[in-house]
């Protein structure tokens, strides 16, 4: 047995990009450990993806039905993956860290009693022992750190989104379609969702936004919000937050970027009164350019920035909006 | 009839520690404590606190235990949950229980929670701010095999179950169990109240229960890792930002603006 599985998920178009950066890092491991490459696919929609996961790297695809799987209930998806990793035992078990991922992972570790490394950026095969050396961020984001898995166990690695990228899709590539079925008993689903409620935010989505103005605690109250939500909306970008600032109520939790919070990558991120914390840094660090505006000299987002203005926001950033303004218009 | 609560939290380094002065020790893999900074609980095991505070001022609620595995605990520090308002402290106190990865530090809080016996919801943060995983307590449940629900803003207990809205980032879940059940506390419930002079007062007069591993027969075969780290190491940077500056703060503005354009990043 052995090989690397892969916890595929699927969205209402098809597959989520997800799926296809977990492929391209289990291609990258098993060029060195010449490791067989399995996606498990979940539910109804794994059919009509399954030459695509094929064709993004896999050898094979595990199409696993059963009526539980059909509404995202955690324990039914949670189970599942624990019947592929007893059908195809495993040595690698790849996941990403989405919503479900983020669980799923270390609760199929618990179960299996083997170690888990979760939010990595990077995975590698040490040649020494042959068994994987994750890296991760650790103390907020302040550290690196790697890790590695004792023992011969299986090892599940929770992989960050982006981390790695899509390998292009080679549609001469084949691959064996495998139908798991595995009769889950209702009576596992303990927890049971009832209610989905979307609170979308209007405009660019904050995680795909090309624009990104932050406000942090230094901007002193939610009104001045209003300032940053005109520049965002003159440079056609999103407005986001730091998480001191979410938790005083001045603007709502959805605004939040971070480690707990959203991750973003603009191609430039524009930062107001915000001292740049490690925790807040892992939501942003992603970003192309990150321009500070900021009182104090000393403040850490100013080792991460391209540019910077050492300054009080409320005399820097209205000039500063005005000629953008001029410019955009010109 | 209320219910019994358990909340888990953990003594790690104050977050608030400034980037310059978070420093690691190479040979050890260790972070070195900065100086006069003391220990802090964990940010999110506040917010479980405070979320078992809440239902206990709703009144459901017989006792909040508050439990701990880890060693060097700072008195002061481990008694701000009493000080909230919880109403006992159980430590797992050693040198051998501190550092252990999340299977050993689940197996050890479930072998406490055992110890305490009667319980009818667990609840902890949702990570700690040391090594961010967001394991253990996912652990706990799998270990006591119970339901467990992660994220939580806001939780109600009624009839023998709890209904809780867990966290998305646009939006939220409900989620239903029965309890006994394992729930993981996010910041979005809320701020974590300050302990008051009677909560202060109370929790003095408190002694926290301390217990050793080998009390609840955690031995080092079973706090074995099954994650171990290898290096611990400060990422350098070498990039280097340029400030712009003007004849005053609005001009420095301005120049700002025209310079980002002659990147045409505007």
């Amino acid at each position: 047995m052995g090989g690397i599985l892969i916890f595929g998920e699927l969205c209402p178009d098809g597959l989520q990009s997800i799926t296809a950066e977990l492929l391209a890092a289990a291609r990258s491991l098993s060029e060195s450990s010449g490791d067989e490459v399995a996606v498990a696919l979940l539910g109804s929609g794994a059919d009509a993806v399954s030459q695509e996961v094929i064709s993004l790297g896999a050898d094979k695809v595990y199409s696993v039905q059963d009526p539980l799987l059909e509404n995202m209930q955690l324990e039914a998806q949670l189970a599942a993956i624990e019947a592929v990793c007893a059908q195809a035992q495993p040595s690698v078990v790849l996941v990403g860290r989405t919503h479900l991922g983020r669980d799923i992972g270390p609760r199929l570790a618990f179960r299996l009693g083997v170690g888990v490394a979760q939010d990595c950026l990077e995975v590698a095969v040490d040649s020494g022992t042959g068994r994987l050396i994750a890296t991760r961020p650790v103390y907020g984001g302040n550290a690196l750190a790697r890790f590695t898995f004792p023992g011969d166990g299986a090892q599940i690695v929770v992989l960050r989104p982006k981390a790695v990228e899509p390998l292009m899709a080679d549609s001469s590539r084949t691959g064996e379609v495998v139908a798991v079925q595995p009769a889950l008993d209702p009576s596992i689903i303990r927890a049971r969702l009832v209610e989905t409620v979307s609170q979308e935010s209007e405009g660019v989505r904050l995680e795909d936004a090309p624009v990104v103005i932050g406000g942090g605690r230094g901007i002193g109250g939610a009104e001045a919000f209003e300032m940053l939500e005109e520049l965002a909306r003159v440079m056609g970008g999103a407005v986001g937050a730091s998480r001191a600032v979410c938790d005083a109520g001045w603007i709502d939790h959805s605004y939040q970027i971070g480690l707990t919070g959203k991750t973003i990558t603009p191609d430039i991120y524009i930062t107001v009164g915000i001292s740049g914390a490690s925790q807040h840094m892992a939501g942003c660090s992603a970003s192309k350019n990150i321009v500070a505006i900021n009182r104090d000299a000393d403040a850490n987002i100013f080792k991460a920035a391209t540019y910077g203005v050492v300054g009080d926001w409320k005399n820097v950033l209205p000039s500063f909006i005005e000629t953008v303004r001029e410019l955009i218009n010109s | 009839m209320g219910i019994k609560i358990i909340v888990c939290v953990k003594q790690v380094m104050d977050p608030e520690t400034p980037a310059s002065a978070f420093k690691v020790d190479p040979d050890s893999n260790k972070v070195i404590p900065a100086q006069g900074i003391p220990p802090v609980v964990n940010g999110f095991d506040e917010n479980a606190v405070e979320a078992a505070l809440r239902l206990k001022d709703s009144g459901d609620v017989d006792k909040i235990t508050v439990i701990s595995v880890g060693n060097n605990f700072v008195m002061d520090v481990m008694k701000k949950p009493l000080s909230m308002g919880a109403d006992e402290l159980i430590l797992v106190q050693d040198e051998s229980v501190s550092d252990l990865d999340a299977f050993a530090t689940a197996t050890a809080l479930a072998k406490t929670i055992e110890h305490v016996g009667e319980y009818d919801l667990i609840l902890c943060g949702r990570q700690a701010s040391d090594w961010d995983q967001a394991h253990v307590a996912m652990g706990v449940a799998e270990l006591l095999n119970l339901p467990c629900i992660s994220l939580a803003q806001k939780l109600d207990v009624a009839d023998g179950g709890i209904t809780v809205q867990r966290s998305l980032t646009d939006g939220y879940e409900v989620v239903e169990a029965k309890l006994p059940a394992v729930v993981t506390v996010s910041n979005e419930l809320g701020e974590p109240r300050y302990p008051n002079l009677r909560g202060i007062m109370q929790a003095s007069r408190k002694t926290p229960t301390i217990l050793s591993p080998s009390d609840l027969g955690l031995d080092a075969d079973v706090l074995a890792p099954k994650l171990a780290l290898t290096e611990l190491f400060i990422p350098v940077s070498d990039k280097k930002v340029e400030i712009i500056e003007g004849e005053n703060e609005a001009d420095a503005g301005r120049k700002l603006a025209l310079r980002l354009r002659e990147e045409k990043l505007i």
